[in-house]
């Protein structure tokens, strides 16, 4: 006799044990929103659904591989992935091809491979592995080769030119340091020094990107530009009103007012249809995967694990913050999407890798203090 | 900064900070809630009401392309306007299936489709894509009737460039294609986005590319207010583009046309500058291209045959083309010598027909030499021994500054292509060039034996056409330097005002008069009694010349017999001249690849020009063609 139930209840243990179930539940739940708002979006057009639904199953393959490593194996990965990202970006510098005028793909033969992704999660595991390892040694030294460790890239990015991925990966490290224990006093200093320097960065923008924050001010300065997204992203939020005007229904969306509607720009559909109470709504599922995401940390046993967990959730934070302030307009236009909403694989992916980290750091938690 | 261990305190310090960070994003999607209950809530009404006039949609109107005439007025480039049928893929579900059908009610060739599939992969997100152009009215009719068949599809009025004049100065003006990815990025940079938002072509090459911002004018919007459905009901307000400004030319279009005719099928390049002010007159590379071609989107096979050709007739030979200037190289090394004192006019070498230095014989074409040479012999004769002496004494570095302040080696600025980055540079030998050219130290040292070649225009020298008609004008022009331009004035449309373009020189070299009297008499024998006297011969006017032969292939020594040798590695023919003497009008660079000797071919493509432009006079055989007649040809 086969014990089938037996194998069968192992089976799925050996499928469940890895995951974390509340931070499971809110992913699919904003997944969910996202796949209607997708649907929405790309209804009377090009039809995104079945795409984005495959996305969404190859980026939850991802998670559950990622989240069966222990965090030792993460940590082993650390260094290669950062050394192997950062050898990438240099390659990008030397040879990289320019799309759009700037350089940020790497043809590898059979595919183009955009180094910059892998950093988002390559530094805060660097970063992180690097406190871990001087622990009990940490001096102001150690501060500073990990304000290199993350310049360096940081830099390289910027000089692609992508200002909007360099600060989110810039982002993803500076958490990791403030987290190690960056004291106060450091922290408003550079505030200060970066208030200082505001005038002077002013000047090295490009005027286009000057332009970018202009229009900000004034959108109606520039209708047929940049400023004509922000105009009619705003429209379409201040229009759905406190309970939106329905699923479907968004006129702004449908009559191609919005550009970008099923990516960047989705934010602007969804509000549009949902109102004010569903953006409550989608503000709440954010803070609880926020939430989530620090209870893990904070309940993290090592310092590696603590950091890691703390700066892939204000990751998550900082996407979504970033993307529904710059569609409802009061921060400038920057390639951003929102997380586990926007159409798109790769962003998945990467957003997906952060969760089964977060998984990874959750469940292995009993195994390390044993 | 102190205490940064304390194992204790320090998982306390990363929950304090956790709570820190907490506080913030409660804060900041705080400050987001209050965004959206402002918009949504506050402001409702007020975007409502925008909402619902959002029916409003604000539709660019493309301005009119600046046109481009000639210095005479001669219109080189225009635009006129013709129904296009065209496809909105965002809005189409099946596009194979669409074209099929629309292939039933109009013409559509097997050519048109595959236009079509080159445009989709270059296009833009959302916009359309021409599948047919130049609808006559009775297709415009026949669609029209069928419309509700095809959403997705419509009849567009769109304005096309058009260049009259054909192949004629092709790689002067440039031409405009379907807007690339790449070009998006350039008008970004620019700060120019918004300005193009429906503008579908812009400038590839040549002025076209250059002047691309002048040419464009200001895109005007038309609001339009639109039904649930998306279709237009009425127009509420318009605001009327402003056209692109016009270009005029110094380039004179005849002369252009002569001399392309000139050279025949033969490759090669000339560049005719104005001396006093660096306005070119005519700038010739052949073989040339049909620059219409290209307005409606090349099709692949043409673009094929054009870059695959051996003769490379897409490369602008005046400005990418490198040549070792050969002896045209020796007024300008005798101008260097009188200039730093190395010579007098007067001293003079005797020629046994070689150079020994070190174990290398270097030879003159003579042999047997030339006898007693002094400079005035040097330049009519072309005596290669002399040069070869004098690069030894000068030495390289004063060479290389010399003929660095002729702007040899160095882009000229030519108003062609985007800012100068399709011009190309040559070679202006020096010990620091060879640092920089090669890697390997060995390389990298500079011999003295290499600088005696340097001398007759040979070694490692090699300069664009553009550079040695610039060297020449400024010569013509008693060391007066201009920057080589096309435009002489850009007329603002506007305003009505017209802009010169840099009448000022851009540097004086301070060349004495009498060291200059010494090279124009010699170069002025050249032509009455030396290697250029053949092609000149019965010239009613004074000019100044000299013959080069560029060596394409080293023969070690061995004798050249062009007939011997395959066509492709024959010697380059070059000439450079200026008239008339007293007071030069006009200043030339001709090169003729793999022509031969200069005197040959070279020569006399530079007095057919030369008697066109002094004398009006046509040169035998061309074909008598009035471009005002041409023009009418073409008239809608």
């Amino acid at each position: 006799m086969i014990d089938v139930i037996g194998y069968a209840r192992r089976g799925l243990r050996a499928l469940v044990a890895p995951i974390d179930f509340p931070l499971l539940l809110i992913t699919l739940t904003i997944m969910a929103v996202g796949l209607a708002t997708v649907n929405s979006a790309t209804f009377d057009g090009n039809h995104r659904l079945g795409a984005q639904a495959i996305n969404m199953g190859v980026a939850m393959v991802v998670m559950w591989l990622v989240a069966r490593l222990p965090p030792q194996k993460l940590m082993g990965i650390a260094v290669p992935l950062y050394v192997v990202g950062l050898l990438l970006l240099v390659a990008v510098f030397l040879f990289g091809i320019k799309v759009n005028g700037a350089k940020r793909w790497l043809n590898i033969g059979i595919t183009r491979i955009q180094p910059s992704e892998i950093m988002k999660i390559a530094m805060p595991l660097m970063l992180a592995w690097y406190f871990h390892k001087y622990e009990a040694t940490l001096r102001a030294r150690h501060f500073i080769v990990a304000a290199v460790l993350l310049a360096v890239p940081f830099l390289l990015i910027a000089k692609q030119p992508d200002l909007g991925t360099a600060l989110l990966v810039g982002g993803a490290g500076f958490y990791v340091i403030f987290f190690a224990g960056l004291p106060w006093k450091v922290i408003f200093g550079l505030l200060a020094a970066a208030g200082a320097a505001a005038p002077f960065l002013w000047t090295m923008l490009h005027d286009y990107q000057r332009k970018r924050i202009l229009t900000l001010i004034d959108p109606t300065s520039d209708p047929l530009g940049s400023g004509y997204h922000i105009i009619q992203s705003t429209i379409a939020i201040g229009s759905g009103g406190p309970f939106g005007k329905g699923y479907l229904n968004g006129t702004q969306t449908h009559l191609e007012f919005i550009p970008e509607k099923h990516t960047d720009f989705i934010f602007a559909v969804y509000s549009e249809e949902w109102g004010l109470a569903g953006n409550a709504l989608l503000i709440f599922l954010y803070l609880l995967l926020v939430g989530r995401g620090l209870m893990i940390a904070s309940a993290a046993p090592t310092l590696f694990t603590r950091l890691l967990a703390g700066a892939i959730t204000l990751g998550f934070f900082t996407y979504a913050f970033i993307n529904m302030g710059m569609v409802s307009g009061i921060l400038p236009v920057v390639g951003v999407p929102l997380p586990f909403m926007s159409y798109g694989g790769t962003a998945l992916v990467t957003l997906f890798l952060g969760i089964g980290i977060l998984m990874s750091i959750q469940t292995h938690r009993m195994l390390v203090k044993k | 900064m102190g205490d940064f261990h304390n194992p204790e305190g320090d998982s306390d310090r990363f929950r304090f900070r956790l709570g820190a960070v907490a506080v913030l994003v409660l804060l900041a999607f705080g400050i987001l809630f209050a965004r959206f209950f402002w918009l949504q809530v506050l402001q409702h009404d007020f975007y409502r009401t925008r909402a619902e006039d959002n029916r409003i949609a604000l539709i660019p109107v493309v301005p009119n392309r600046g046109v481009i005439t000639d210095r005479n007025g001669v219109v080189l480039a225009r635009n006129y306007s013709a129904f296009t049928l065209e496809i909105t893929p965002s809005q189409v579900g099946k596009l194979d299936e669409t074209i099929d059908a629309l292939a039933e009610v109009i013409d559509i060739q097997p050519k048109d489709r595959k236009r079509f599939r080159r445009l989709l992969d270059e296009a833009k997100n959302f916009e359309s894509i021409p599948i047919r152009n130049r609808l006559t009215d009775e297709e415009v009719a026949r669609f029209t009737a069928q419309r509700y068949r095809f959403p997705g599809v419509e009849v567009k009025a769109r304005l096309f460039r058009q260049y009259p004049r054909g192949k004629v100065g092709s790689h002067a003006l440039g031409y405009i294609g379907r807007i690339t990815e790449r070009d998006l990025k350039w008008i970004e940079e620019a700060g120019q986005l918004a300005n193009y938002k429906g503008t579908d072509h812009a400038g590839k090459t040549g002025l076209e590319q250059h002047y691309e911002f002048e040419l464009h004018g200001e895109t005007g919007y038309e609001e339009v207010e639109i039904d649930a459905g998306g279709r237009a009901i009425r127009s509420l307000k318009r605001i009327p583009p402003v056209s692109g400004n016009n270009l005029e030319l110094s380039l004179d279009v005849r002369l252009q046309a002569i001399t392309e005719q000139a050279f025949g099928d033969r490759k090669g390049a000339l560049v005719a500058i104005e001396p006093a002010t660096g306005g070119i007159l005519a700038l010739v590379s052949t073989p040339t291209f049909d620059p219409n071609m290209f307005v409606d989107g090349i099709s692949p096979e043409n673009w094929k045959e054009l870059n695959e050709h051996p003769d490379k007739p897409m490369i602008n030979r005046t400005i990418n083309g490198a040549y070792p200037p050969g002896s045209t190289f020796k007024p300008f090394m005798a101008l260097a010598a009188l200039e730093t004192g190395k010579r007098t006019p007067q001293q003079a070498i005797s020629d046994p027909g070689y150079f020994t230095f070190g174990n290398h014989t270097f030879r003159d074409d003579k042999k047997g030499g030339h006898g007693t040479v002094d400079m005035y012999k040097s330049i009519v004769h072309s005596c290669d021994t002399y040069y070869y002496v004098l690069a030894n004494d000068m030495g390289i570095d004063a060479i290389a500054r010399f003929m660095g302040s002729l702007g040899f080696g160095q882009k000229t600025g030519v108003d062609l292509g985007k800012d100068d980055s399709g011009e190309s540079k040559g070679v202006l030998p020096s010990p620091e060039w060879k640092k920089q050219r090669f890697k390997k130290p060995e390389q990298q040292k500079w011999y003295s034996g290499e600088t005696i070649s340097i001398g007759i225009g040979q070694g490692y020298n090699a300069y664009t056409p553009i550079q040695l008609a610039q060297a020449t004008a400024t010569l013509a022009n008693n060391g007066v330097m201009f920057r080589p331009h096309l435009v002489r004035t850009i007329v603002d449309t506007k305003t009505g005002e017209r802009r010169p373009v840099e009448p000022k020189p851009i540097r004086d070299l301070d060349l004495k008069a009498k060291n200059l009297e010494v090279i124009h008499r010699a170069m002025v024998g050249v032509n009455k009694e030396g290697t250029g006297a053949r092609a000149f011969a019965g010239a009613p006017y004074a000019v100044g010349g000299k013959t080069g032969t560029a060596q394409v292939f080293s023969l070690k020594g061995a004798e050249y017999k062009a007939h011997a040798i395959k066509k492709e590695l024959r010697d380059h023919a070059l000439f450079i001249a200026y008239a008339p003497i007293e007071n030069p009008v006009i200043a030339l660079a001709v090169l003729v690849e793999n022509g031969g000797f200069g005197a040959q071919s070279a020569a006399p493509i530079a007095r057919m020009v030369l008697d066109y432009y002094l004398l009006g006079k046509l040169p035998a055989g061309a074909a008598r063609e009035d471009p005002a007649a041409v023009e009418d040809d073409n008239e809608e």
